[in-house]
């Protein structure tokens, strides 16, 4: 019988069985096989994690392809990897390599400041970072079949993340107040095609899985995102720069599956060891989230 | 009062949640000894069997849910369900280690090689329509497992007794018949 390969119920499906779950940033191979040992249901592949971008700055690019495959090696969990915004080149590259997910993702120098990747273009799933709703639609009108929160990556202050969820939540709640005459004026205020804020307005959420990123770095933080109503997380800097890394993924993954049960993120949060240090967003000198538009 | 519960400790279990309510059965998250004692019958979602395979033993849920099987209690896997049900595991360790089948791992390949296809089952009028994402796919049946449905070669709807499994996501696409039929499973 006939197969469908490249559909957007397949795309959008992987990011279905992601769930509930952890994406972990990793650098090296060895990094994949902690993070897969501590439950991680999928990792992402990129050359450095967003808090050395930050601090060593320079172009931040897409991992090197033998850095790529050696991590698809280690693990035998879904293997995601960044792409520049707009470099659907890198992206092309990413597909060939065979990474199960590309996130277009700021945290990388954007290579196109005007146009992102025509993501219809490929068969391999995207996910996008938004920082509101409309955000989220164009990307989604752009081919996006998974969401996450941008938040501000490589600063351990997950402030930024829960003001992007409050504000999808917000313009949710207020879309499945319009009738429909008012979509088309709605669609323009947002910037995002109408024909997703009609889905938006009568399904009353994203027609995409939509997970938190930038800033996580404890438990409590994962689980804070998930009780805003988040899928899963991504966690990047949060783990590789604490001061013990393995026992913090593993209870990073316990506190999303147990997010609503505060006997067992108690649990969890005892003797993990230092956290990443964290930065002000107000001392930043760059804001990954404004890349993008 | 009967309950299906969904093991919900990573995956679509929302989505099996959704269809399991629409058939008109109660359906609630399982992610505790305590909640799995509540309920009498248990649907393993889809996601990332390791994942679910080290949270169920990090929350000791993998001996009773054991005891149930054998005690009866139907139990319904899909894509990780089923590797989290088998007895062997190709290149990695069996969990529940209940239905007596080999299982490899993302046997059609990486993300870019998932379907979607429609199957015939065993005892439904209808092609049912599989969502196959990184699908595993079944190397050998024992003796006590029926082979209910297959795709070019392959078994990817299984029965054995009060244990049902299938390769790919019916709930990903709102195809009821496999719920409707392991919901019929007696307790």
């Amino acid at each position: 019988m006939q197969r469908d390969t490249g559909t957007f119920t397949v795309k959008s499906g992987l990011a279905e069985m992601l769930k509930g779950g952890v994406i972990m940033d990793v650098t090296t191979a060895e990094q994949a096989k902690i993070a897969e040992d501590a439950g991680a249901c999928a990792v992402m592949a990129l050359e450095r994690v967003p808090a050395d971008i930050r601090r060593d700055g320079g172009v931040a690019r897409m991992a090197d392809a033998t850095k790529v495959e050696e991590i698809q090696q280690a693990v035998s969990i879904p293997v995601m990897a960044k792409a520049r915004i707009g470099h659907f080149v890198e992206a092309q590259i990413l597909q060939s390599l065979g990474v199960d997910y590309i996130d277009e993702s700021e945290v990388l120098t954007p290579a196109d400041e005007e146009y992102h990747i025509d993501k219809w273009a490929f068969t391999v799933p995207f996910v996008c970072g938004a920082r509101d709703l409309g955000e989220a639609l164009r990307r989604i009108a752009e081919g996006a079949a998974m969401i996450r929160t941008k938040g501000e990556a490589g600063t351990g202050n997950v402030v930024e993340a829960v003001r992007h969820q409050r504000a999808m939540l917000r313009q949710i709640a207020e879309v499945t107040q319009l009738r429909p005459e008012q979509y088309v004026t709605k669609a323009k205020e947002l910037g995002a095609p109408v024909d997703l804020v009609r889905i938006v307005a009568e399904q009353g959420k994203l027609p995409v899985v939509n997970f938190a990123a930038g800033g996580l770095a404890t438990p409590a933080d994962a689980a804070l995102m998930m009780q805003l109503g988040v899928d899963g997380v991504f966690v990047g800097s949060g783990i590789y720069k604490s001061e013990d890394p393995a026992p913090r993924a593993r209870a990073i993954v316990e506190a999303t599956t147990h997010f609503d049960d505060p006997e067992i993120l108690a649990k969890v949060s005892h003797g993990l060891g230092e956290p990443m240090q964290g930065l002000e967003i107000g001392s930043l000198e760059t804001r990954l989230q404004d890349r993008g538009w | 009062m009967t309950k299906t519960g969904i093991l919900a400790l990573q995956g679509d279990f929302r989505e099996h949640a959704r269809l399991v309510s629409s058939i008109g059965v109660a359906a609630v998250e399982v992610r505790t000894p305590a909640q799995l004692a509540d309920v009498d019958r248990l649907v393993i979602p889809g996601g990332e069997s390791t994942t679910i395979a080290k949270l169920a033993l990090a929350g000791d849920l993998v001996r009773p849910i054991r005891d149930r099987a054998r005690d009866g209690m139907p139990i319904f896997g899909t894509c990780a369900g089923m590797i989290v049900l088998a007895e062997r595991v190709i290149d990695g360790d069996p969990l529940l280690a209940l239905m007596d089948v080999t299982v490899r791992r993302n046997a059609y390949g990486r993300q870019a090689e998932s379907f979607e296809a429609d199957v015939d089952v065993d005892g439904i009028d209808h092609p049912v329509h599989g969502v196959f994402i990184r699908a595993p796919w079944i190397e050998d049946v024992g003796p006590e497992v029926r082979v209910l449905s297959s795709y070019e070669g392959r078994p990817v709807v299984l029965q054995q007794r009060n244990l049902l499994a299938a390769s790919f996501h019916p709930e990903l696409v709102g195809e009821t018949a496999l719920h409707e039929f392991f919901l019929s499973l007696p307790r």
